[in-house]
């Protein structure tokens, strides 16, 4: 039986690992290996690693912090962050990540989707939505380059077009829950979900593991990912380093997915 | 001592930090003469069929890896699309693989699978090992493991299947003929089960 994933997310800016609020005010929270040393002990089901800094600045990956922390995983590694060549994602499998997260490029050059996933096979290849909600209008538009820029692009017509250039996974990261603590996006979680057929990830507003329970009771078998409530602990926000242990972990997919989902897709 | 063949796919560093771990000796294989005197060997993985073929076939490392496997019977485990690559064929590409246990690399049928979203068959799954032993040791039908994959090995000799997966369809999660073995998942990446699993080929 397939599970649904919890996945922390981590995100680099100069070297260090930082927590943002609606993609500003980044907040230090530590060093990356140690994070990921951790996580391993915590033994999570995937990591999701973005550098913040590469796209918006235009710069290359970097690839030896991106070696250090592929070496360190012992579980799935995705890494997004400043990715804009074949050859780039190239040059990032060989160092040992098995999925690669584009978001950026695949709004501006969406053709090379297709080449990386030709290169690499679809599954290794993820698209990020960073979706903001237009105060005037109401409606979800894509951002780019972290944020700081709008495209007028609906997730919902991008996501069927990124599932039809043979990305293998959509992630929804909504930058008005991001760091909120309030839960997901649920509206615009379902709006993807019911277009997609491939895997979907979602992140932004985890302020519970109740809140990672109630997408995968409506959603069942998804990716759930977390920023704010892996690297922090109480209501002052201090920094502490945590995940679900394993016995957590089996109560909260006791509680919201096997008991709704488990008869309806087990024959 | 494990030989990691590095053809230019899949995590070579990960195994050879799981293998740190268990204080057992690893060498990375870039080379023909690399693989000489090997006593066990992994082919790792990550990628599109005809990308590792391409890349296997021009690595200059193809007859030593067909001398040490036919000749010396040197044991040898491919991981994820290393595991694909020993059938025959497959529907992701039109390259000839390398045909060293019977069978065709097909793409699920997305059909039957009872999720809403279908492919690429993402996360920890269980599998029903046949038994217990060898590669397998210590495993029951509730061990779980990663998979990241869209196409599934479809074995033409149900003897040469060690372990099922359930995805829509019972199919081989894991093979087995002679000293050649294969599994879909990624043991480098699935914490506990994946280090024990990478014990039991050291230890077979």
């Amino acid at each position: 039986m397939l599970y649904p994933r919890i996945i922390p997310c981590l995100l680099v800016h100069k070297n260090g690992l930082v927590k943002t609020t609606k993609f500003k005010e980044p907040k230090y929270v530590g060093d990356p290996i140690n994070a990921v040393k951790i996580f391993n002990e915590k033994e999570v089901d995937e990591l999701i690693v973005i550098d913040i800094d590469a796209s918006r600045n235009n710069l290359e990956p970097d690839y030896k912090m991106i070696q250090n922390l592929a070496t360190e995983c012992r579980m799935p590694l995705c890494y997004g962050g400043g990715i804009k060549t074949v050859e780039q994602a190239r040059r990032i499998f060989s160092l040992g990540v098995e999925k690669i997260a584009i978001s950026s490029l695949a709004v501006e050059k969406p053709a090379v989707i297709t080449e990386i996933a030709k290169r690499v096979g679809n599954q290794s290849v993820v698209v990020i939505m960073d979706v903001r909600k237009n105060i005037l209008g109401g409606k979800y538009e894509i951002c780019i380059h972290n944020g700081t820029k709008s495209t007028g692009v609906d997730p919902v017509q991008f996501a069927m077009e990124m599932e039809k250039l043979g990305t293998g996974e959509i992630v929804i990261n909504s930058i008005d829950q991001d760091g909120m603590m309030k839960g997901y996006d649920m509206n615009l979680i379902n709006k993807i979900r019911e277009v997609i057929s491939i895997p979907l990830t979602v992140m932004g507003g985890a302020g519970t593991t109740d809140d990672i329970g109630n997408v995968i009771q409506e959603h069942g078998i998804i990716g759930v990912a977390a920023g704010s409530l892996f690297v922090f602990k109480g209501k002052f926000r201090a920094v502490l380093i945590n995940y679900p242990t394993s016995n957590e972990k089996a109560a909260l997919v006791e509680k919201y997915f096997l008991k709704k989902w488990i008869q309806k897709t087990c024959k | 001592m494990i030989t990691i063949i590095d053809y230019g796919l899949g995590n070579i560093r990960a195994f050879i930090n799981v293998y740190d771990r268990l204080n057992i000796e690893t060498k990375v294989a870039k080379t023909a003469e690399d693989i000489a005197g090997s006593t066990k060997i992994i082919l790792p993985g990550v990628g599109s069929f005809d990308y590792a073929m391409s890349l296997l076939n021009h690595s200059g490392m193809r007859d030593e890896l067909e001398k040490q496997v036919f000749d010396n019977k040197i044991p040898i485990m491919g991981i994820c699309v290393g595991m694909q690559i020993l059938a025959r064929s497959s529907d992701e590409g039109q390259l000839p693989g390398l045909g060293w246990i019977d069978g065709n690399v097909r793409l699920f049928d997305s059909t039957t699978i009872p999720y809403k979203t279908r492919l690429p068959h993402m996360g920890w799954n269980s599998i029903n090992p046949r038994n217990s032993i060898g590669l397998l040791n210590g495993f029951n039908n509730e061990s779980k493991f990663y998979f990241l994959h869209s196409y599934y090995f479809e074995c033409e000799n149900k003897d040469h299947i060690i372990a099922t997966t359930d995805y829509g369809m019972k199919y081989a999660s894991a093979v087995k003929k002679d000293n050649i073995w294969g599994v879909q998942f990624h043991p480098e990446k699935s914490h506990g089960n994946g280090v024990r699993l990478l014990q039991n080929f050291s230890n077979l």
